[in-house]
């Protein structure tokens, strides 16, 4: 233990859970409760550093990937969602599978690594539907992994498909589904479903699903939406769920503490989640979850700025470089592109980091090109 | 590592330019985060952060120095410049005293302007009387450095016969702008004819003889080097030192958009600073100068979250809610717009501290219930 600043963290009243974390040991719920009634927000990062360094040191991942929503039509009416529409909306859409893959080969000059698909519940979509998408993919591009479906996504497919989960899953891996995203966990609480997406499947299903997944050999990632009405308890309580079930799997690639965005949503006065509260929130995600290898900070959510203030408060995962909506379908620019990547490294850089290209499952990728820009 | 230096810190005693070097290189930006506030909190030990009900009042944007790192002046003759009315700048007065109440001196008007040729000392004698016999709700917090060197330059006066003269028309405080970086090489490059760093130091050193209070200032992120900023820090700790008249510190990073140093890509690199570098900066701040007892957020510059952050990083006080403020946001930043008293209040909250409206002097001032109602800091 490092005794410099043991009086600064002993006045925080913390000293018990910093002995503990320098012994590597497992914090309780309480000590859960009590990180979050602390106001010290740089203790929380040095402490959750600590974790952070220990399991990956300075290396921060981030990966090069493309995002695709197939679907805005949904049923569920998620009152914290802005981008959903209701089926007979005339602003619903829903991609084939041959506009799935045209989008994916608009990019194929790039190196991507991972393509990033979630959308709505559309309740208008057959099981072939999927299963096709997913070749489509796969053969427009088959290096790289993909990635697809949230559980609760998979809820609903597994309903039209009328078979087991085991036998869903295993008829997406043929098709090409390689991982599982994190997201439609919300938080893990049945008064804020029943405020906010009570027509969702509950936390106990999105984590039966997440099991079921990990046993079918699907990795996934976890979220937990932060910063609407969810209390600090709620909050605990999600991540010692989380946490029990990668004891039981070690399926979860990485967690992702999500910053809700009141925009255009049905909830839209609520304020925007401080940068305290980001930051918080990364810190208590690596401090409790210790036996998840990676802590993502999703800087499209998080605001770059927030989210390389992260790289020293627990996460080591930057997510991607390639965001859909950043390089603009009909004006794609190299140059613009290669700027942005740019920008990305020399913050990672600039944070006293070490950059890594990774892929899906964590495997580090050579990437010439980036090569070549770092700190250029 | 950095444990020498924070036992120097813990201990109370004063940090040396090599240690503050060592601050800029050491990465754990938690670490700079835990020591700035042990510093904040051994000067303002309250679990308070204050903030200040204030407006900027620009009176003029006609400026012949063209600083190649500002976006809001026009040339003398150019299309665009003005000079305020008399009953504009009183309307933008009596919109303050409306928002932030009737209480004396607890409203702060911060004005500043280029340097116009036009405005003799006199102008600024009459402005001042008259603000101070309409107006006892107002703190008088204006004009930079610069412009009272070449306001004594155009009457003919020393700066102590200058201030003293506006001291007694009513200026109450000066403002810290204009220091940019307080290194002649970099002031050569991005305000070529402006005050040179002695000079910015002395009408600073004159005020402080004549009991006038000020602020200090650092707008770094341009051409200077970390040597650079930390040698702005030794001027404003030394003089510091000599004559205690700085009330706070208050460093935002250069913003580009629509300045000539944007595109001068001879002196600059290009690349606005970053969040990171920000609350770095602000930590090694709070740290080296011990011996000003205050630090302002710049939520204009920074936006909320960062700001918010900084709350944590050695920064006691979230600045003024500027009603309106036309200099940075004519750089492409308009913070502005997102910023309320309820939502100040919030983030001030959220960080863990009481907010507690104050007056230019820090001492505590009531907010009175019509802001309360959550009406629109930011008016347009």
């Amino acid at each position: 233990m490092d005794l410099i600043h043991k009086k600064l963290i002993d006045q925080a009243g913390l000293l018990d859970i910093y002995e503990k974390v320098c012994d590597g040991a497992r914090l309780s719920a309480e000590d859960g409760l009590r990180l979050y009634q602390c106001d010290e927000l740089p203790i929380l990062g040095f402490m959750a550093n600590i974790v952070r360094e220990r399991k990956c040191g300075d290396t921060t991942y981030y990966v090069r990937n493309q995002h695709i929503n197939y679907t805005n039509i949904c049923n569920k009416s998620c009152k914290f969602c802005s981008f959903y529409v209701k089926p007979k909306d005339e602003r619903g859409y829903v991609l084939s599978p041959d506009q799935i893959a045209q989008r994916i080969r608009d990019y194929s000059d790039v190196p991507i690594t991972e393509i990033h698909m979630v959308g709505g519940v559309n309740p208008k979509l057959a099981y072939e539907y999927y299963l096709d998408v997913l070749r489509a993919m796969k053969e427009a591009r088959p290096e790289a992994k993909l990635k697809a479906f949230t559980m609760i996504e998979i809820a609903q497919i597994q309903r039209i498909a009328k078979k087991p989960l085991e036998q869903v899953f295993s008829d997406m891996k043929m098709a090409g589904l390689e991982t599982i995203p994190g997201g439609g966990a919300e938080v893990f609480s049945d008064r804020v479903q029943g405020d906010l997406f009570w027509t969702k499947a509950d936390s106990e299903e999105w984590l039966r699903i997440a099991i079921a997944a990990h046993q079918c050999g699907l990795p996934s990632n976890a979220t937990m939406l932060y910063g609407h009405i969810e209390n600090s308890e709620e909050k605990v309580y999600h991540l010692t769920r989380l946490r029990e079930v990668q004891d039981e799997t070690s399926g979860f690639l990485a967690y992702i503490p999500l910053s809700f965005h009141p925009e255009r949503t049905e909830i839209e006065y609520l304020p925007v989640p401080t940068g305290c509260l980001d930051l918080k929130e990364i810190a208590i995600g690596r401090l409790m979850l210790d036996n998840f290898d990676h802590i993502k900070t999703f800087w499209i959510m998080n605001t770059i700025e927030i989210s390389q203030m992260a790289l020293w408060y627990g996460a080591d995962d930057l997510d991607g470089t390639v965001m859909d909506y950043e390089i603009t379908r009909l004006s794609f620019e190299e140059t613009k592109q290669r700027l942005t990547q740019r920008e990305f490294l020399n913050r990672i850089h600039e944070a006293g980091r070490v950059a890594l290209e990774r892929d899906s499952l964590y495997n580090v990728v050579n990437s010439p090109v980036l090569g070549s820009v770092i700190g250029g | 590592m950095i444990d020498d230096i924070a036992e120097k810190i813990y201990s109370g005693r004063r940090i040396d330019i090599k240690d503050a070097k060592r601050l800029y290189e050491h990465s754990n930006l938690a670490e700079l985060g835990m020591l700035a506030h042990w510093v904040r909190q051994k000067l303002n030990p309250e679990r308070v952060v204050t903030y200040n009900i204030g407006r900027n009042i620009n009176y003029t944007n006609v400026c012949w120095v063209k600083c190649n790192f500002c976006a809001f002046y026009r040339k003398p003759g150019a299309e665009g410049g003005y000079v305020l009315s008399d009953e504009e700048i009183c309307a933008k007065i009596e919109e303050l005293i409306e928002f932030g109440g009737d209480q004396p001196k607890s409203c702060e008007i911060l004005m500043q302007g280029g340097l116009n040729s036009k405005l003799r000392l006199d102008y600024y004698e009459r402005i001042f009387s008259m603000i101070r016999k309409q107006y006892p709700q107002v703190q008088l917090h204006c004009l930079s450095a610069t412009e009272i060197i070449y306001i004594a330059h155009l009457s003919q006066l020393s700066i102590e016969d200058t201030l003293g003269r506006l001291f007694s028309a009513g200026l109450d405080s000066i403002p810290g702008a204009g220091a940019e970086i307080l290194v002649d090489r970099v002031r050569n490059v991005i305000g070529k004819g402006k005050d040179l760093t002695e000079e910015w130091l002395e009408v600073h050193r004159v005020a402080h003889r004549l009991g006038i209070p000020t602020t200090a200032t650092m707008m770094y992120g341009h051409v200077e080097s970390i040597e650079e900023r930390i040698e702005h820090l030794v001027r404003i700790r030394d003089l510091q030192d000599e004559c205690a008249g700085f009330r706070a510190f208050i460093t935002w990073n250069f913003q580009p958009e629509h300045t000539e140093l944007a595109v001068d890509l001879e002196h600059w690199d290009g690349t606005k600073t970053t969040g990171l570098d920000h609350l770095r900066t602000v930590a090694v701040s709070r740290l080296f100068l011990d011996n000003i007892d205050h630090l302002q957020a710049s939520w204009v510059t920074q936006g909320p979250k960062i700001a918010q952050v900084s709350l944590r990083y050695g920064v006691d006080d979230f600045g003024s809610t500027m009603l309106e403020e036309n200099v940075v946001s004519a750089a492409g930043t308009s913070h502005t717009d997102e910023m309320t008293l309820p939502e100040m209040e919030r983030l001030i909250l959220d960080a863990g501290f009481q907010p507690q409206r104050r007056d230019t002097q820090y001492r505590r001032v009531n907010t009175p219930s019509v802001e309360r109602e959550g009406r629109v800091v930011a008016l347009s």
